[in-house]
């Protein structure tokens, strides 16, 4: 049933796409529903499976000559993702709702593209076959370019083009690895459960699983890889931004587990050797992870621009992902996946505030402007969001991230006592950065000044409309049961933790 | 040679060349009997219609007799993936042709599709070919049929120049491969291609067949535009009527690629056999592949008009396509022919877009597809698909082909170690070719129109685009459906 999230997509991507231009507002309207009948799936899916194992979906040959199959499955990690995609998608098109209020937005293009990504990505959760999951992966690419060339802002096309490169370029690598992988498997099958099962060799291993790792971790803004990121979600349109930080990145640290490590991972066993204290791929990553969770946050600390603190911010908390990851523990990946989701919906939530709710109405995402419009009284709506956002984006105990940054941090410490403690520094400047834009953007003292000198009024906004407040219920309500109750999550998680390769398990040893 | 020539057999191997001959005669005959008077738009509808027809009669008759016959003890052969590509060849002239029939650029319609059809003759006896003397004629029917096409826009010295350009860089690697034929027809007493897998076995370090394979090489690699022997391309791409661009941009490369995997199996032992080391032809083939991928992708992303950049996008996917022939195995081959026929259906269907927009705008460059997507959006779309498959992003057909080619090509590695450094190298080159496809669709998409009213397209080139862009998009959702005529994988 699962399988129906991506043809759905597909099929409103196609109709939307036929769709005469003047049919804006029906567009946005029928790729609401098409949206909501995914999320209405995938929730029913995830409700009716619970904690059981993997559910085949579907299992057809494609191309038997190539031993390359139509095969679909849904474990738990994947059951929480396509659950992250439902709701980003929903939230995504709600927040989007002022596209199709004019002529001249290309409404049906736009959610057109938006559906296609949205496609793509259920794909890549769902494919068991790689060759298939490539394909989805690779879907995703494109209309992520256009809605970005298209309807961004700053420097849109620079970044559209920067992000579609660094994502065909890591899918290259993917690709190399993955041809090899088959061929020296013998080219019989790309199922990623039999290819598993192939002893590979650890030499092979060695230059495959860095190749693939990269590959992958490139798409989830792994340092120093990571450069796309800032720049594509501050240029591109809301919906955009909340699909790029909410599960276009998760699509990468899910390469990362399920293709990466889960067939190569010998390719995370010691060199036999050691370079200033670093003896293995596992090591040289969690350390581009660490790098990214600090860095992440320290440039976030001194930006301007208020969206770039949350791109970098997305940076920072994607490093969290990448480290539980590598722990190899299963607290540590639990940990990593529910960081993934809780970052979809936070990420979500932020971009929607800043891009949406502060930027239509302001039009600037200057600190520096915003500190002077005294926003905390003139857009209580926004403000009250926005503390409520940061603080849970900065692992505030009952909303989701806290419980998933404090596995991750578990996990480490188990793994790698020094990186936990770093990583620990960074969510701590986390806290500064979101403070600072806080503070700076909605209670700063800066009386409102016109150019005389002379103290204004307080400026009336445009009252919030309802497909905000119900973005927000959708993504709030979600971040606040999962941070009450993150069973929910947790007891579909683990099962299929456990149920990943006894190598990616023994915490590297 | 046999003496004895068994001419019931010949008849029934060329017959659908020979549907093509007298098409084409009756083409000239109409044209010039009964349509002297009628308008310049009727006359080019009308050969281009029965040119069409022709076409499709031979590929009846190629697809209702699926024989393997062998003639002049295999100097001319039909085997089924000589059929596979000859019935492409023949779709992919019938679709230029369609593309055609609102042309304005010649005031000689029956002549023009009389040549085309000679060119297809030239290219179907050139995938059959077997026997060097064979192959060199039938290459010479083929190339002097495209140097007049490429002329064929007689008031425009592009045109003229482009046809210039061609004819004296062809001339040139036509003797240089004549000269290399005759060296290995002295060092091996035939002229035939199976016969001289066994003769060569064991010589290869000989000098007198190092020059015979690398002047073949640079006559071949003419043909497929292959750095270094690439120069003519984006001249005569950027000169050449838009039809005659398509034709020589699809069947004409189909054919030469055709003829180089059968080459390369007559000249080199299977990689399985025991063989000492790299066999010459190999090399060069791999480094003729290696400079063309770097090249033609490099240099096509400063280009500003989308003949050029589609020219040097042609020469890279060369490039990969000799990787597929370097790997020497019967997949391989396959392999190559699949991503051949492949490419040169999104080409024309890529070509049939430039041409709309050339006669509409009067310029192949990026500009002038500002605005594409609200200007006509069904073209833009199609150009989307196209664009998209030839950089190889699922699901579009063009990714299919990459991953199969490059599949085999790992595939057949054995012991060398070249295949995963090539493909690698391909692979990192595809990443970049991203770049210049997606200039083009920035303009088509991105780009606000530089003038707002609607492109004029006719519905037959419309429809004929649209048909092409689905069969792109169906054959990469479904690539098993060419399974039964060109195996995959």
């Amino acid at each position: 049933m699962l399988a129906f999230t991506i043809y759905l997509s597909f099929a409103g991507a196609l109709l939307l796409a036929f769709m005469p231009r003047a049919w804006a507002r029906t567009a946005r309207g029928f790729a609401l529903i098409v949206a909501l009948a995914g999320l209405a799936v995938a929730l029913t899916a995830f409700v009716q499976a619970g904690g059981q194992g993997s559910m085949a979906i579907s299992d057809q040959a494609w191309v038997p000559s190539m031993g390359i199959h139509y095969t679909l499955a849904a474990d738990g990690i994947s059951r929480v993702l396509v659950l992250l995609t439902g709701l980003a998608a929903v939230a995504g098109i709600l927040f989007s709702w002022n596209i199709g209020d004019g002529e001249a937005d290309r409404a049906n293009e736009f959610f057109a593209f938006f559906l296609a990504l949205i496609g793509g990505v259920y794909g890549v959760f769902l494919s068991v076959d790689l060759f298939l999951l490539f394909v989805f992966y690779e879907i995703a690419i494109v209309p992520k370019y256009f809605l970005i060339a298209i309807w961004g802002s700053t420097r849109r096309e620079y970044a559209a083009m920067k992000l579609a490169l660094y994502s065909f370029a890591g899918s290259a690598m993917v690709l190399i690895g993955l041809l090899a992988a088959y061929a020296q498997a013998g080219s019989h099958t790309m199922n990623l459960h039999m290819l598993a099962q192939y002893p590979f060799p650890i030499r092979f291993q060695m230059w495959v699983f860095p190749l693939v790792f990269t590959g992958f971790a490139i798409l989830a803004g792994m340092w120093p890889f990571h450069t796309w990121a800032p720049t594509g979600h501050v240029a591109a349109p809301t919906a955009a931004s909340m699909l790029l930080a909410g599960v276009v990145m998760k699509l990468g640290a899910y390469g990362c587990l399920r293709v990466a490590m889960t067939l190569f991972p010998h390719g995370l066993d010691p060199w036999g050797f050691s370079f200033l204290g670093i003896g293995s791929w596992r090591t040289v990553f969690a350390l581009f992870a660490v790098i990214g969770i600090v860095y992440g946050a320290a440039v976030a600390l001194v930006q301007n621009d208020f969206k770039f603190v949350i791109g970098y911010s997305s940076v920072s908390h994607m490093g969290l992902v990448l480290l539980g990851l590598l722990t190899l523990t299963q607290i540590g990946i639990d940990g990593a996946v529910l960081q993934m989701f809780s970052h979809g919906i936070l990420a979500g939530l932020l971009f929607a505030t800043v891009g949406r709710i502060v930027y239509v109405r302001t039009h600037t995402r200057d600190l520096a402007l915003l500190s002077k419009l005294q926003l905390g009284k003139a857009m209580p709506f926004a403000a009250t969001l926005f503390v409520i956002a940061g603080m849970a984006s900065m692992g505030l105990p009952g909303f989701s991230g806290f419980i998933a940054e404090v596995q991750v941090l578990i996990g480490a410490w188990h793994a790698f006592p020094w990186f936990a403690i770093v990583a620990g520094v960074g969510i701590v400047v986390g806290v500064a950065y979101t403070w600072r834009a806080m503070q700076r953007a909605f209670f700063s003292d800066t009386p409102a000044l016109d150019a005389q000198g002379m103290a204004v009024s307080v400026p009336e906004y445009d009252p919030v409309t309802w497909p905000e407040i119900a973005g927000t219920i959708l993504l709030v309500g979600t971040s606040l049961l999962i941070g009450l109750y993150p069973r929910l999550l947790l007891d579909v998680i683990a099962p299929a933790v456990q149920s990943l390769p006894h190598a990616l398990l023994t915490g590297g040893r | 040679m046999n003496t004895l020539v068994n001419y019931g057999n010949l008849f029934a191997i060329t017959l659908p060349e020979t549907i093509l001959e007298v098409v084409s005669l009756i083409v000239l005959v109409v044209d010039l009997a009964w349509l002297r008077k009628s308008s310049q738009a009727s006359r080019m509808a009308s050969a281009c219609l029965l040119g069409v027809a022709g076409s499709a009669g031979a590929i009846f008759w190629l697809t209702t007799h699926p024989a393997a016959l062998s003639f002049a003890s295999g100097a001319l052969v039909t085997t089924p993936l000589v059929a596979a590509a000859q019935i492409g060849i023949l779709i992919l002239t019938a679709l230029v042709l369609l593309l055609s029939v609102k042309a304005e650029f010649s005031r000689n319609p029956g002549e023009f599709v009389a040549i085309v059809l000679l060119a297809t003759t030239g290219m179907m006896l050139v995938t059959g070919a077997r026997d060097l003397l064979v192959i060199f004629v039938a290459l010479e029917l083929l190339s002097l049929s495209l140097y007049v096409l490429t002329a064929f826009a007689k008031t425009s010295p592009q045109s003229a120049e482009a046809a210039l350009k061609y004819y004296l860089f062809g001339g040139m690697s036509a003797a240089f491969m004549l000269f290399g034929f005759s060296y290995l027809y002295g060092l091996t007493g035939t002229t035939n291609l199976s016969e001289m897998t066994f003769l060569l076995s064991g010589q290869e370090t000989l000098p007198l067949v190092i020059v015979a394979f690398v002047l073949i090489a640079a006559g071949l690699g003419f043909k497929v535009a292959a750095v270094p022997f690439h120069l003519w391309t984006p001249d005569t791409y950027q000169g050449a009527p838009a039809p005659v661009t398509a034709l020589i941009a699809s069947g004409s490369k189909v054919a030469s690629f055709a003829l180089l995997v059968a080459v390369t199996v007559g000249f080199v032992a299977p990689p399985s056999s025991e063989s000492t080391g790299h066999s010459l032809w190999i090399v060069l083939l791999l480094t003729m592949a290696a400079g063309s991928i770097v090249l033609g992708n490099l240099a096509a992303l400063v280009q500003t008009s989308v003949r050029r950049l589609l020219a040097y996008s042609a020469i890279a996917h060369a490039g990969y396509m000799l990787l597929g022939i370097a790997a020497n195995t019967p997949q391989s081959g396959a392999a190559v022919v699949y991503y051949a026929l492949t490419y040169a259906l999104t080409t024309v269907g890529a070509f049939g877009v430039i041409a709309v927009v050339e006669h509409a705008t009067g310029s192949d460059r990026l500009d002038a597809f500002a605005g594409l997507s609200r200007r006509s959006p069904l073209l833009a779309g199609t150009m989307l698909i196209f664009l998209l498959s030839l950089a190889g992003i699922p699901p579009l057909v063009g990714f299919w082909a990459k991953f199969n080619l490059f599949a085999a090509v790992l595939r057949s590695s054995g012991s060398a170690s070249w295949p995963l450094a090539m493909v690698i190298l391909a692979l990192a080159a595809s990443a970049v070719s991203l770049y210049y496809y997606l200039q083009v669709l920035k303009r088509a998409y991105v780009v606000k129109p530089t003038q707002p009213e609607p492109m004029p397209v006719s519905f037959l080139e419309l429809a004929t685009l649209a048909a092409i862009a689905l069969a792109v998009f169906l054959l990469g959702i479904f690539p098993g459906m060419l399974s039964g005529w060109i195996p995959l994988g």
